[in-house]
């Protein structure tokens, strides 16, 4: 069987696979991280989005295989080693983002991304455009937009230049 | 998913060799049409060859044109400056593709190989009247797409790179399915030198093709107005549950003048 060496969350991780095993079979059965959820397994809803080498990708839709030498963050790795919650986390707590909470893995996953990819700012109209990957069935996404832009400041240390609502 | 074996080789030679040592071997780019698929146990490859180490991404610009490597990803071609300048119709396609997280995958070669009925790029290599490069000739777009789900690429054929002449205005708008964001009618029109071309994706039963009336409209005139007048006819159109083939001939229309508004 192949074998495939990927870094998650910091550590160094080596597993023997099938070629058709899915990363998102790897975390949650290789390695018991169940904080990756799978909602949909049809690329549609983003429960089970992680990063790979920064960027999120949804990891029912690639090969395990396919990360062999990359670094993978689930949602277990995003808190500091004490606890603390990442500021996402911590928003999303705080501007009650969530109910069920069987998205908000995926959703902290995808919204870590999207407010790295734009130092410049983001819109109310782009943070809505950016979570086009991940669909909630609880919430109605306003909470979810706000716990975002809560998070831009904290994550960047200014002002969010273009508030949004 | 059945189980496969699974390479990744290292050289274009290898690849084109492991796809063509068996016809059951299947290329791999970004997953993110292909996965699923196997998924739902659609396809059942005995080989699955990952076209990642074969240094086919990276976009390289001149003045004349934008070459686009196959494994060029629709985050990357959103996200480019030279093409944002030069193209901005196919920037702003890209970034309208599916989701973050599918763009940050799929690729532009994945894309053109599965020739879906309602992909973006498609029209805009067909407007463009764009080149696809692959491992042993040069296709010209008018030539690469034979109806829906089919192409000019033999078996085991590798597309590497996709070359755009530059054109004077671009511009892509698509009505998406609110579901899937695939274009339930997309409409791609590029103004260059020798005239307007016009391509229409997401309506065609055969796939994307081109609105001849527009474009002769469009080259004695480029404005919305010059083609208020044209209808589209319903025959050969798609109709499913989504829209009827009148609704989608309506929406060539009204997407036809959005983007010749917007160039
Ligand atoms: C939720 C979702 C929404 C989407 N929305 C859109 C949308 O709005 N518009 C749109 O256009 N697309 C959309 N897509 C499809 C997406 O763009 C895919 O990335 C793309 O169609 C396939 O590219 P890929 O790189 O993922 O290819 P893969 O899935 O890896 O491969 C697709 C096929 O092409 C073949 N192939 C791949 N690369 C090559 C090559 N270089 N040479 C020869 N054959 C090759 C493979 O063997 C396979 O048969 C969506 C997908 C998802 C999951
Ligand atoms: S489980 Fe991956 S997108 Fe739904
Ligand atoms: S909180 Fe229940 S699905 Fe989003």
């Amino acid at each position: 069987m192949p074998q495939v060496s990927l870094t998650v969350n910091g550590r160094s991780h080596t597993a023997e696979v099938e070629g058709r095993t899915l990363l998102v079979e790897l975390l949650r059965e290789g390695m018991g991280l169940t904080g990756t959820h799978v909602g949909c397994d049809t690329s549609q809803c983003g429960a089970c989005v992680v990063h790979i080498d920064g960027e999120s990708v949804k990891s029912c839709s690639i090969l395990a295989i396919q990360a062999n030498g990359c670094a993978v963050t689930t949602i277990e790795g995003i808190a500091e080693a004490d606890g603390t919650l990442h500021p996402m986390q911590a928003m999303f707590r705080e501007h009650h983002a969530l109910q069920c909470g069987f998205c908000t893995p995926g959703m902290v996953m995808s919204a870590i991304d999207l407010v790295q990819m734009h130092p410049e700012g983001l819109t109310e109209d782009e943070i809505r455009h950016g979570l086009e990957g991940n669909l909630c069935r609880c919430t109605g996404y306003h909470n979810i937009v706000k716990a975002i832009a809560a998070a831009w400041p904290i994550m960047h240390g200014k002002e969010l230049p273009l508030a949004a609502e | 998913m059945y189980d496969f074996t699974y390479t990744k080789p290292s050289s274009i030679p290898a690849a084109v060799q492991a796809l063509g040592a068996d016809i059951e071997a299947k290329a791999l780019a970004g997953g993110q049409t292909f996965i699923p698929v196997l998924k739902q146990r659609l396809n059942k490859p005995s080989a699955i060859v990952d076209l990642a180490d074969l240094g086919l991404r990276g976009i390289a610009a001149d003045d004349k044109t934008i070459t686009i490597g196959a494994m060029t990803t629709h985050h990357q071609i959103e996200t480019s400056e030279d093409i944002k300048r030069m193209l901005p119709g196919l920037a702003k396609m890209a970034s309208w593709i599916g989701d973050t997280q599918v763009r940050h995958r799929g690729t532009m070669g994945g894309s053109l190989a599965n020739n879906d009925p309602s992909a973006c790029y498609p029209a805009a290599v067909l407007a463009l009247n764009a080149t696809i490069h692959t491992d042993h000739r040069s296709i010209a777009a008018d030539d690469f797409f034979q109806g829906m789900f089919t192409t000019a690429l033999e078996p085991g054929e590798l597309i590497t790179a996709i070359e755009f002449p530059i054109a004077e205005k671009t511009s892509y708008e698509k009505f998406r399915n609110p579901a899937s964001r695939y274009a339930m009618v997309g409409v791609f029109v590029a103004k260059t030198a020798a005239g307007v071309r016009v391509a229409v994706t997401g309506a065609g039963q055969g796939g994307v093709f081109r609105h001849t009336a527009m474009e002769q409209a469009l080259s004695a005139n480029f404005s919305a107005d010059a083609i208020t007048g044209i209808t589209t006819p319903s025959d050969g159109l798609n109709g499913d549950i989504h829209a009827s083939p009148e609704y989608r001939a309506h929406l060539i229309g009204v997407m036809a003048r959005r983007a010749v508004a917007a160039a």
